[in-house]
């Protein structure tokens, strides 16, 4: 075949549609291949939270980017993606935990971001399904909810309308020196390849070290009004650093519908997709130390999905060292669906030569955090 | 089978009836089918009366998506219908 294209993105989760929205704009032959439908990894699996994270410069900048860009686009997004500004309410479960409260309000206020600190009266206002009693929280207004899957696909529509083509159901199992092979033998060549293919880059590009971290979901009937904010437990960082094999945290998210999504688990144990009954009671037992009448909701379904995770927790964005034709977009862990479209502008501004609005290189895919 | 009759409230109106009614039945018998709406607002009731279609889900005592096929009536009941 050995067709030309500028660009060709493997993988269609949210990154990799969201580098074809951005590669679109600058490129005009540019090719997104995905072996599944469009958004049906970890981007299906996941909770859809645009939220800004403080964990550390690189992440805050790149977090707080990525909303500003979501922002942007939230008025032009169809229906199906479902953009909600609920905010999030990130809940103390005792005095020690809201003895940092303020800490964090500060550093959000002094980067430019609103935050407000809750009293027990206020949050029991604000949220009255929560436990009652609990010293309080913070209220991070500018945080949004999102249905991921239908802002995937609305993403490559954009690109598609400005001349990117999509191929369906085909695999790429090697890529080098711009040339991309699938699965039935053909090479396709391109100036540029992108791999965005999330937990699974790592078997395209065995330099760099991606690794899926297993997580499960619940999702209950429509109960409007039960949770108004995605409530977050203040010690859910703690769970997403903790490296060890399994770690359990509060996490509850109100759909559009009035169902509520309820997380999280995280887990290193290979790509075994089997439910785990007892750590769904163990979420549920965590989520009733906040909501305590949460089980007494409906709940519909529960699955579960991988996180393509990187052992600095930062995604790779940036040309390969060894290859260079070759950028990775990959790694984002839980935080895909809040920095896919600042991934797309970076990775379209390496192809174009062009600076970007924050500091690139704490994401660059370098031998420091390769393997 | 006793014969004793219960009292419980359907959408605020008093109904009696007999006792191991199941609020399914009670609301049939009251006059009403549609016993809640879907997401595009058609109505919905019971198909299979056995706890499998959960298309029978009604409000009691303020729990909503209860299903009324497998809920017995008790004195006092306040069910809510959203036909």
């Amino acid at each position: 075949m050995g067709q030309n294209f500028d660009a060709i993105v493997v993988g269609g989760g949210i990154v990799g549609c969201a580098c074809a929205y951005f590669l679109s704009r600058d490129l005009k032959r540019v090719l997104l291949i995905e072996r599944g439908p469009i958004g049906g990894g970890s981007t299906a699996a996941g909770m859809g939270h645009v939220v800004v994270m403080d964990d550390s410069p690189a992440q805050f900048a790149l977090t707080n980017y990525s909303q500003q860009l979501w922002m942007e686009l939230y008025p032009q997004l169809n229906h199906a993606c479902e953009p909600r500004m609920t905010g999030t309410m990130w809940v103390a479960a005792d005095e020690e935990e809201f003895s940092h409260v303020e800490g964090k309000r500060d550093f959000y206020v002094k980067n430019g971001l609103p935050a407000e600190v809750l009293d027990t009266k206020s949050l029991e206002e604000a949220e009255p399904s929560l436990r009652k009693g609990l010293p309080g929280g913070l209220r991070i207004p500018q945080d949004s909810v999102i249905y991921p899957m239908a802002a995937a696909q609305w993403l490559l529509g954009q690109a598609q309308l400005r001349g990117c083509t999509v191929m369906l159901g085909q695999s790429v199992t090697k890529a080098k020196n711009g040339e991309a092979t699938l699965q039935d033998g053909t090479v396709l060549s391109a100036r540029y390849i992108v791999n965005s293919a999330g937990d699974h880059a790592s078997s395209l590009t065995p330099e760099i070290k991606i690794e899926p971290r297993k997580g499960h979901l619940i999702i209950t009937d429509r109960y409007p009004g039960y949770v108004n904010h995605q409530l977050v437990e203040l010690g859910y960082l703690k769970s997403a650093h903790e490296m060890s094999q399994e770690s359990v945290a509060f996490n509850a998210q109100p759909r559009a519908t009035g169902q509520i999504l309820l997380g999280s688990s995280r887990q290193f144990v290979g790509w075994n997709d089997e439910i785990d009954r007892a750590l769904i009671a163990k979420m549920v037992k965590r989520a009733e130390e906040y909501l305590p009448s949460i089980s007494q909701l409906s709940v519909i379904r529960t699955w579960v999905g991988f996180r393509a995770t990187t052992s600095n927790k930062l995604p790779l964005i940036g040309f390969l060292p060894s290859d260079p034709k070759m950028l990775v977009a990959a790694g984002h862990e839980g935080l895909g669906i809040t920095t896919s479209v600042a991934t797309g502008m970076l990775i379209a501004d390496l192809v174009a030569g062009r600076p970007s609005k924050i500091d690139r290189s704490p994401f660059a895919p370098t031998s420091g955090v390769a393997a | 089978m006793s014969e004793e009759r219960i009292q419980l409230k359907i959408n605020g109106l008093p109904v009696e009836v007999a006792q191991g009614t199941s609020v399914a039945a009670a609301i049939l018998n009251s006059g009403r089918t549609s016993f809640r709406q879907s997401v595009d607002e058609e109505s919905r009731g019971p198909v299979c009366g056995m706890g499998i279609c959960f298309e029978c889900r009604v409000s009691v005592n303020g729990h909503p998506h209860i299903r009324a096929c497998m809920t017995t009536c008790e004195a006092g009941m306040e069910v809510i219908t959203f036909g």
